[in-house]
């Protein structure tokens, strides 16, 4: 499985983050984080919960606020300008825990609404798009439902493919798998899966680990709001080196 | 033990059990009666209870309607009329028959003018079709969009050209924010933008300093004698310095602003439609539709607002109020959530303020105190006043309801919408409001229903509307003096039909609306 990670990543950076700090009222939750991403690179992050994962990550696409530092994405850097926002959301995908379908709208709907206001795409063009991106996701034939009528691994399926219409550069992807039952992680897996073949920059929080070993460049340990450890996948699972990874890493292997 | 399990546990269904029908008593009619009328032994008894009252209560109504005399010219009449049929009891509806027009249109509407009313109804029906049923074609709504100036012209008659020069200068104000906001190249607009800057940070200064003039003005004239005199003339030349010295630097702030925003056009388009708009009421306005109805004169008897009465009186208002206040209290309910601290505070003083007062004051200063603060000149047409009123008063509640539906809304529909990279505008209209609105269908609906049974609370400021009508013309006459169940059942008989049809329409748009499970 090693011939997914081995697969070449650019010297091209795609997400610069340095020294960033970020509180919440008086909470500090993220602490100094340095962290350069380089375009076709999929990492994964994990950690116990509450260290700060998820914010790392929403902070990318500006839905959370820095404080400190500063974060450059695709070469624009984020600031609190909303054109700049807006331009780095639009080339920056994201999934998240609970997919965030928009249950007004069908699943074609879905797909082709950024495309049609934010890009400008004409209708039909649009619409192909987005049949095309069902189709990678193996869901064409839902296009004309809505959410409410599809099972939690569809839903994200689709979400994904909402993302991808977009065209983006970069994927986030926040816990995508969590709130869904042992039958269908594997489906979204499996598109993710494919998604990382085709060269995809992939910033994924997960405690997939079986996912993080077949893709990942690399992966990293939070906790505390800190990256404590980050390293290649088998040499993560295999020579944890801080002494909180082992234990967490004990913890969700172990049984 | 069943045979299937005695020897082993293992267990292989080999044909499958066919449906078959429940019970007859599980199903149908029965099923229903069993379960929700005869229950249980205290059900029952309620249930032959309330069998009895209906019982009684037909039998007590139904001879009054049965009897009803139709045909008469006075209560007097109708009695007579029953006694010599021998009859007990029965209801007056000749009332009703004789004052069929004061009930509908009221006493003073022209007589021939009945058609424009009726044909304004009607059309509402056409115009308000695409805006209720999604699956009639939508460019039905250009007609909706045409109809407000159309039954303005039908119901109060004059010139069709003022509605038309309205609506005409309307569509060139529109015109004039796409010219500058989309259609024109940047360099001309940054060109326009300093102009209009200019223009406006001048005009503000100008009017900051005017307003600080005045403020000294008025604090010389509180003067300084007295207790509480000295604080007013404090704060009043506090305020007044304040205006001077901020009159400079708002207008700069202000023009720089607009200015600025040239890139995008968004401000510059918004301040310069607005401006061509006021301008081109105050000064083009009346010489054009002037000018136009004397070549080609298209004109109605016109009616004055103080001569609209009966039911027509309380469908005009209920109408003009819901459409106005739906939107407003979608921009207030937005306006509260708004992360900029002015807009949300006077949101919120405007909601907490209305809430905190009776409609009927709001009618009484309508009435009363507005002629006080306006100018003597003004002719402000009252049932403008009444409608102005109404409309803030119900779009406070609605705005409430609407932060309701918006609080209901996950955050995640929010996030999504934002990771997606649409601005507050598209995220608002696409995502934000539609669902936002479905959550406060019964909540909207309830206010509307409310709102158009507070229409007759302006026969307290003596307006005719229905009740105006029946308390006042109808009850005060020699000939139906003392007649109260016919008329006051008529008019509840009316709101009724309008209100379970309101709330009907809401039950249906609900289960069109419904997404989760078809």
């Amino acid at each position: 499985m090693n011939q997914t990670s081995q697969m070449t990543v650019s010297d091209e950076v795609a997400i610069e983050i340095t020294n960033m700090n970020k509180w919440y009222g008086t909470f500090h939750v993220l602490r100094d984080i340095d962290l350069t991403v380089q375009r076709g690179e999929r990492i994964v992050i994990c950690g116990p919960s509450g260290s700060g994962k998820s914010t790392l990550i929403r902070c990318i696409n500006a839905l959370e606020e820095h404080q400190k530092g500063k974060i450059v994405v695709d070469g624009t850097v984020l600031s609190s300008d909303l054109k700049n926002i807006d331009k780095i959301r639009s080339e920056v995908g994201m999934c998240f825990q609970h997919f965030n379908l928009f249950p007004h709208l069908t699943i074609l709907e879905n797909c082709t609404l950024a495309p049609i206001w934010v890009r400008k795409t004409p209708k039909k063009e649009a619409e192909e798009t987005a049949m095309h991106f069902l189709e990678k996701v193996k869901i064409p034939e839902q296009a004309d439902k809505y959410p409410g009528q599809l099972s939690g691994g569809q839903q994200q399926r689709v979400a994904i493919a909402r993302s991808l219409c977009m065209r983006p550069r970069i994927m986030l992807f926040d816990e995508p798998t969590s709130a869904l039952d042992p039958e269908m992680i594997k489906e979204v897996l499996d598109t993710m899966i494919e998604l990382a073949e085709e060269g995809m920059t992939m910033l994924c929080v997960t405690h997939e680990m079986g996912f993080a070993r077949q893709v990942a460049n690399r992966v990293i340990f939070m906790d505390a709001g800190q990256i404590v450890e980050q390293n290649e996948p088998e040499e993560f699972f295999n020579n944890p080196k801080s002494e909180r990874t082992q234990l967490f890493l004990s913890q969700i292997l172990g049984h | 033990m069943s045979d299937t399990h005695a020897q082993t546990v293992a267990f292989v269904r080999e044909t499958e059990i066919p449906q078959s029908p429940p019970p007859a008593l599980e199903a149908g009619a029965v099923k229903w009666v069993r379960e929700n009328l005869f229950s249980g032994i205290f059900n029952t008894v309620l249930t032959l209870l309330a069998l009895y009252v209906v019982v009684r209560f037909a039998i007590f109504v139904f001879p009054w309607f049965y009897n009803g005399v139709w045909e008469a010219s006075s209560r007097k009449e109708c009695l007579d009329i029953l006694r010599e049929a021998g009859k007990g009891t029965g209801a007056c509806f000749a009332v009703l028959v004789d004052r069929w027009d004061h009930l509908v249109f009221g006493f003073k509407y022209p007589q021939d003018g009945y058609w424009r009313i009726l044909l304004a109804f009607l059309l509402l029906i056409v115009a308000a079709g695409p805006a209720l049923f999604s699956s009639l074609p939508r460019r039905m709504l250009l007609f909706t969009a045409f109809y407000p100036f159309l039954a303005f012209w039908l119901v109060w008659g004059g010139s069709l050209w003022l509605p038309l020069t309205i609506l005409g200068l309307i569509i060139a104000t529109m015109l004039v924010f796409r010219l500058i906001s989309s259609q024109i190249p940047v360099n001309i607009r940054q060109i326009v933008s300093g102009v209009i800057g200019v223009i406006c940070g001048a005009g503000l200064a100008y009017l900051l300093f005017i307003g600080a003039q005045e403020l000294v003005f008025i604090a010389n004239s509180v003067g300084t004698e007295g207790m509480i005199a000295p604080i007013a003339y404090g704060v009043f030349w506090i305020m007044a310095i304040f205006a001077f010295v901020f009159c400079v630097p708002m207008g700069i702030f202000v023009g720089y602003a607009i200015y600025n925003s040239y890139e995008d056009g968004g401000l510059v388009s918004i301040v310069a439609s607005l401006l061509f708009g006021y301008l081109a009421f105050v000064y083009l306005l009346s010489p054009i539709w002037m000018a136009l109805n004397s070549i080609i004169p298209i004109e109605l008897q016109a009616v004055a607002s103080r001569d609209m009465g009966g039911f027509m009186l309380n469908m005009l208002l209920g109408t003009i109020c819901v459409s106005l206040s739906i939107p407003l209290g979608i921009l207030l309910a937005l306006g509260r959530q708004s992360p900029m601290p002015l807009i949300k505070g006077v949101c919120v003083v405007f909601i907490e303020f209305i809430r905190g007062v009776p409609l009927i004051t709001l009618l009484f200063v309508a009435n009363v105190m507005l002629a006080y603060f306006l100018p003597p000149e003004s002719n402000f047409d009252l049932i403008l006043r009444v409608i102005i009123m109404i409309t803030l008063f119900s779009s406070a509640y609605i705005a409430e309801v609407i932060r309701g539906g918006l609080a209901a809304l996950p955050k995640g529909q929010y996030e999504a919408a934002d990771s997606l990279g649409l601005d507050y505008g598209q995220a608002t209209r696409l995502i934000i409001l539609p669902q936002a609105l479905k959550i406060s269908i019964p909540g909207i609906v309830n206010v509307a229903v409310g709102l158009f049974k507070d229409t007759t609370l302006v026969s307290i400021i003596s307006m005719f509307d229905l009740v105006g009508m029946i308390r006042g013309p109808i009850q005060n006459s020699t000939e139906w003096t003392s007649v109260y169940w016919e008329v006051y059942g008529f008019g509840a008989m009316l709101f009724f039909v309008v209100c379970y049809s309101i709330s009907q329409y809401s039950q249906w748009l609900e289960r069109q609306l419904n997404t989760s499970h078809h």
